[in-house]
């Protein structure tokens, strides 16, 4: 029996309380006796969203780059990092844990992306000019979305929705100095009360990027376009249908972190909706969705110099999917009933040639053509006191994998020869939140379950190199259902000119999946150190806390800041990999009518939490000043906005925790958005 | 759901149906039209007919089916013996194989050959085949020809071993490979004299499979190869992690756990002098 350490030591947790307190001082001399009867819940967030192009109008203005990819939007964002592997597609982390712990969607459709070395998180295949909100919601929050543990990210798509607007369009470009990238983007709306539709297209092109002190970072490069079209007719006045097509390619994207790049990287993404208003007597908000989407990954090391042996490493992702959801309100009560369900393909192969070319090709199932098979039930009920609510949900799905080609079943059985070819599992999800607002504070606590089974490569990957700890992996078929039991605070103290909102989350997760050394296996991939085969730990503990504060200095001006504090533990006490050193952001940003200007610093701490045996490397400190200015013009009834900025002013040399292989970002960047609006 | 099931029942009895009918017309397949007519040796009264899987007789081990036929019948009973016998430039010596035995087809006769060595210009392969026809015995001798492995690639060894025997050892099994843990199986003969070679019984053959290419990459789960007396072939298990060019490294052992050919792989030491390749 191990005796049971404390999590966080005593010092770790004085060191958070004394940050609090901190923050709270440095607000407090500045309360304003300006109360406001409190009668109410709505500035309680239970959810972040992430604004991307809702109202573009409106929107542009608050936006420091109105045209940067997705993945700086979700940088942006409170709840998430990004793992980087280059300046193209980049993993979203939330609580500290990535893809494989989350559930991102796209209108709610389920996505999976076709590369084995996540090279293709599902952030890359959409892009802002079809997105109005990224939706944010951490932990189990998120299993109206699907089962996880780390949360989810709904990427909603922008949609006109029978708004009055008539014709619409508008021409957008902008380009950015570091790395030469072009980015031009154009959108055709119609709509009216029976009928829309949404056409956006946009095209990026970017060359190699040079990090601080004018370093190139090689294999930066990337080009990528997006299409989509959203349309939507009634059928009465109650009934509609809407339809949604994307089309995304990125071609020649170069991964600096890693040993190879990607030729090509295509989704296709659709879906049909029936909406009603009412079903039956008692439901409201009926929708109906089945989605369809394709994906095609290939990795290239053409262009790499040295390249020990030449391999093709194409990667499929074809997914099916449906959901149906209503409504149901009551006095003080709200109900979401939702049934839900995918069937994924997921296959992906490897080639490699021989440097000795009589000697045949050698071939490889990496992804053994598993399919993944999720029907899921979720309900919801949010129910109002009087100045306090409840949210309880529960989410059960049948969750099935078979691996249906017999040459991958082989290869796996080598290691695991008595293993099934299908594999089913219950998963089951519990979340309670309670929120209490008392006069200017308010309360959020929640407690909650959830259940996740292994993704496609932790389950049935076959020798994927991962070059952050240079190892091969071995997925495992019979690994155990991961689970996490999760508690969360959220305290806001809010006043008219400002607002602190103070944060804690906890998740203890059993059979907690991670690669582990099996030294009796020889290592596939020339150079690797090791293979590591998936495996359950007993458990890890993940805890992070953040404090944030936003102070009006006045109608215009207004400062912000945030401070985040993150550790992540396994069984044995040791440092989880990719958690997070202390990060904190600061901003002052002024707003009027036309213009906007802000100046932002952003920077982490030195991490000092790092493990080696996850080939993990300690990461300096850096701070990072960055700064911006938009201004709107009319022009004969249209709108034409100009925005400029300069990001990392000091051309700062720096890379962060979740840069892999330590790649350094992006030096001084200067970069200017032009857009104009028919309206 | 009534009618379903009636549509079903109704499915499932017309394959049942059709299944029969196809079945009384239909002929036994012939046991060898998936072989190869390597040879037909024709005889005053009667022909001989070598078949083989493969489409040549190559060196390594070779399975071969014979049959008599006389006046358009085949037959069951002339109880056939043979003898491989290599003419080199200064020497003769034969080459292990089994007894010829009637397989589930009493008219076709089955058994192996290990070949050691091709045939060159000067130097060729001759079976001589001895039999009852008519209640006469027979001899005959027949030229044929033993091409190379494959891309020449090692299916057999031929070694003296750490204590003092000659033996040959063959691969047998998987004729395929397969990305998955194979059956393997190998033919294991100790040369007592130019003309005889017996099977050895009771001695273990480590497997460590390799690709030389790949930094050596190896597999797991592989297992040792033991004699099966039922099969007369030591049976093991190995692991091939992709298709491509493996060197399956061998070490043997006797009964008392001595080694008698084979070395451990180690970084140092990258192959051992016994082993087997294959390309798949």
């Amino acid at each position: 029996m191990k005796t049971i350490k404390p999590v966080f030591s005593f010092k770790e947790i004085l060191t958070g309380c004394f940050c609090y307190v901190f923050l709270a001082c440095i607000f407090t001399p500045q309360l304003k006796a300006q109360e406001k009867p409190a009668d109410s819940l709505d500035f309680v967030k239970l959810n972040e969203v992430v604004l991307i192009s809702a109202n573009k109008k409106l929107n542009h203005n608050k936006q420091q780059k109105p045209l940067s990819s997705l993945d700086e939007f979700l940088e942006s964002s409170q709840n998430i990092n990004m793992v980087k592997r280059g300046a193209y597609a980049w993993e979203p982390n939330m609580n500290n844990m990535s893809s494989e712990r989350l559930v991102v969607t796209i209108d709610g459709m389920q996505i999976f992306g076709a590369c084995t070395d996540k090279m293709d998180p599902i952030t890359s295949y959409v892009d802002v000019s079809n997105l109005a909100e990224a939706s944010v919601e951490s932990g189990q929050k998120g299993n109206a979305f699907g089962n996880t543990i780390g949360g989810s990210i709904d990427l909603k798509l922008d949609k006109s929705n029978f708004r009055p607007t008539g014709w619409t369009s508008a021409i957008e470009s902008s380009f950015e100095t570091n790395n030469n990238l072009r980015v031009f983007g154009g959108e055709a709306n119609y709509s009216n009360d029976q009928f829309y539709f949404n056409f956006d297209a946009i095209y990026r092109k970017a060359n190699n990027y040079k990090a601080g002190d004018n370093k190139e970072v090689n294999y930066s490069q990337f080009e990528k376009y997006n299409f989509s079209l959203n349309t939507g007719y009634k059928l009465s006045n109650n009934q509609s249908l809407n339809a949604t097509l994307i089309y995304d390619r990125a071609n020649d994207v170069g991964y600096p972190a890693l040993s190879m790049d990607v030729s090509l990287a295509r989704a296709v993404i659709a879906s049909l909706s029936y909406n009603q208003d009412t079903l039956g007597a008692v439901f409201s908000n009926w929708e109906s969705k089945v989605y369809y989407n394709d994906i095609k990954h290939v990795m290239d090391d053409t262009k790499r110099p040295d390249v020990a042996m030449h391999m093709d490493m194409p990667g499929w992702s074809e997914t099916f999917g449906f959901y149906s959801k209503a409504n149901l309100n009551k006095t003080n009560q709200k109900f979401l009933f939702k049934v839900d369900g995918f069937y994924n393909k997921s296959l992906a192969e490897m080639t490699m040639y021989p440097n000795d070319s009589e000697q045949p090709a050698m071939f490889m199932l990496t992804w053994p053509d598993v399919r993944t098979a999720n029907l899921g039930i979720y309900g919801e009920d949010f129910i109002y006191f009087n100045t306090a609510s409840l949210k309880l949900s529960t989410r059960l799905a049948y969750h099935s994998n078979t691996v249906a080609d017999n040459f991958g079943l082989n290869s796996l059985k080598i290691f695991y020869p008595e293993m099934e070819k299908t594999n089913t599992r219950l998963l089951k999800s519990f979340s309670a939140t309670y929120l209490k607002r008392f006069s200017d504070l308010s309360f959020s606590g929640g407690l909650s379950y959830g259940e996740r089974a292994p993704s496609v490569s932790e389950g049935y990957g076959f020798y994927l190199f991962n070059s952050f700890d240079n190892h091969d992996y071995i997925g495992n078929p019979n690994l155990n259902t991961e689970r996490s039991a999760e508690a969360n605070l959220t305290v806001t103290y809010r006043k008219p000119a400002y607002e602190i909102t103070a944060e804690a989350k906890y998740f203890h997760i059993y059979n907690y999946i991670i690669g582990m050394p099996e030294p009796s296996l020889s290592t596939m991939t020339m150079g690797a150190d090791g293979v590591k085969v998936y495996t359950n730990l007993d458990y890890a503990r993940l805890f992070n806390t953040s404090i944030s504060g936003k102070y009006n200095l006045s109608k215009s001006f207004n400062v912000n800041g945030s401070i985040a504090y993150h550790r992540g533990l396994d069984d044995e006490d040791e440092d989880l990999p990719l958690i997070s050193p202390v990060t904190y952001k600061a901003g002052l940003s002024f707003t009027n009518n036309k213009t906007t200007a802000s100046i932002a610093l952003k920077g982490a701490a030195t991490q000092t939490n790092y493990n080696p045996n996850y080939g993990e490397t300690k990461t300096e400190d850096y701070a990072i000043v960055s700064a911006g200015f938009g201004h709107r013009f009319l022009i004969n009834n249209n709108d034409l906005y100009l925005k400029a900025g300069v990001e990392n002013i000091f051309d700062t040399y720096y890379s962060t925790y979740n840069d892999w292989n330590n790649i350094p970002r992006m030096g001084r960047n200067f970069h200017l958005t032009i857009s104009y609006n028919l309206n | 759901m009534k009618t379903l099931h009636y549509i079903f029942t109704l499915l499932i009895l017309s394959t049942v149906f059709i299944g029969c009918s196809s079945d009384d017309t239909e002929v036994l397949p012939d046991a060898l039209e998936d072989l190869n007519k390597l040879y037909e040796f024709s005889e005053a009264d009667h022909d001989i007919e070598i078949y083989s899987e493969k489409e040549k007789l190559q060196v390594g081990f070779n399975e071969i089916y014979i049959r008599f036929k006389k006046d358009d019948a085949y037959l069951s009973d002339v109880k056939p013996t043979w003898m491989p016998v290599m003419n080199m430039e200064n020497m003769k010596h034969s080459a292990p194989h089994t007894k010829l035995n009637n397989t589930e087809n009493p008219e076709i006769y089955k058994g192996n050959i290990v070949f050691q060595m091709p045939e060159n210009e000067t130097e060729t392969w001759e079976l001589i085949l001895t039999y009852n026809l008519d209640g006469e015995h027979r001899e005959n001798t027949y030229q044929i020809s033993v091409k190379s492995a494959s891309n020449d690639l090692k299916k057999v060894q031929v070694f003296q071993g750490k204590d003092g025997e000659k033996y040959v050892l063959a691969y047998v099994n998987p004729k395929n490979p397969k990305v998955a843990t194979n059956d393997f199986q190998a033919a294991l003969y100790k040369m007592e004299s130019m003309m005889s070679f017996q099977p050895v019984k009771d001695f273990n053959i480590e497997v460590d499979p390799r690709m030389p290419g790949m930094d050596n990459h190896s597999s797991p789960n592989n297992k040792a190869l033991t004699y099966n007396s039922a099969t007369k072939l030591y049976e093991g298990k190995l692991s091939l992690t992709m298709t491509g060019y493996w060197r399956i490294n061998l070490k043997m052992l006797n009964s008392e756990g001595n080694v008698i050919k084979g070395e451990n792989v180690t970084k140092e030491n990258p192959e051992s002098s016994l082993y087997f390749e294959l390309e798949f």
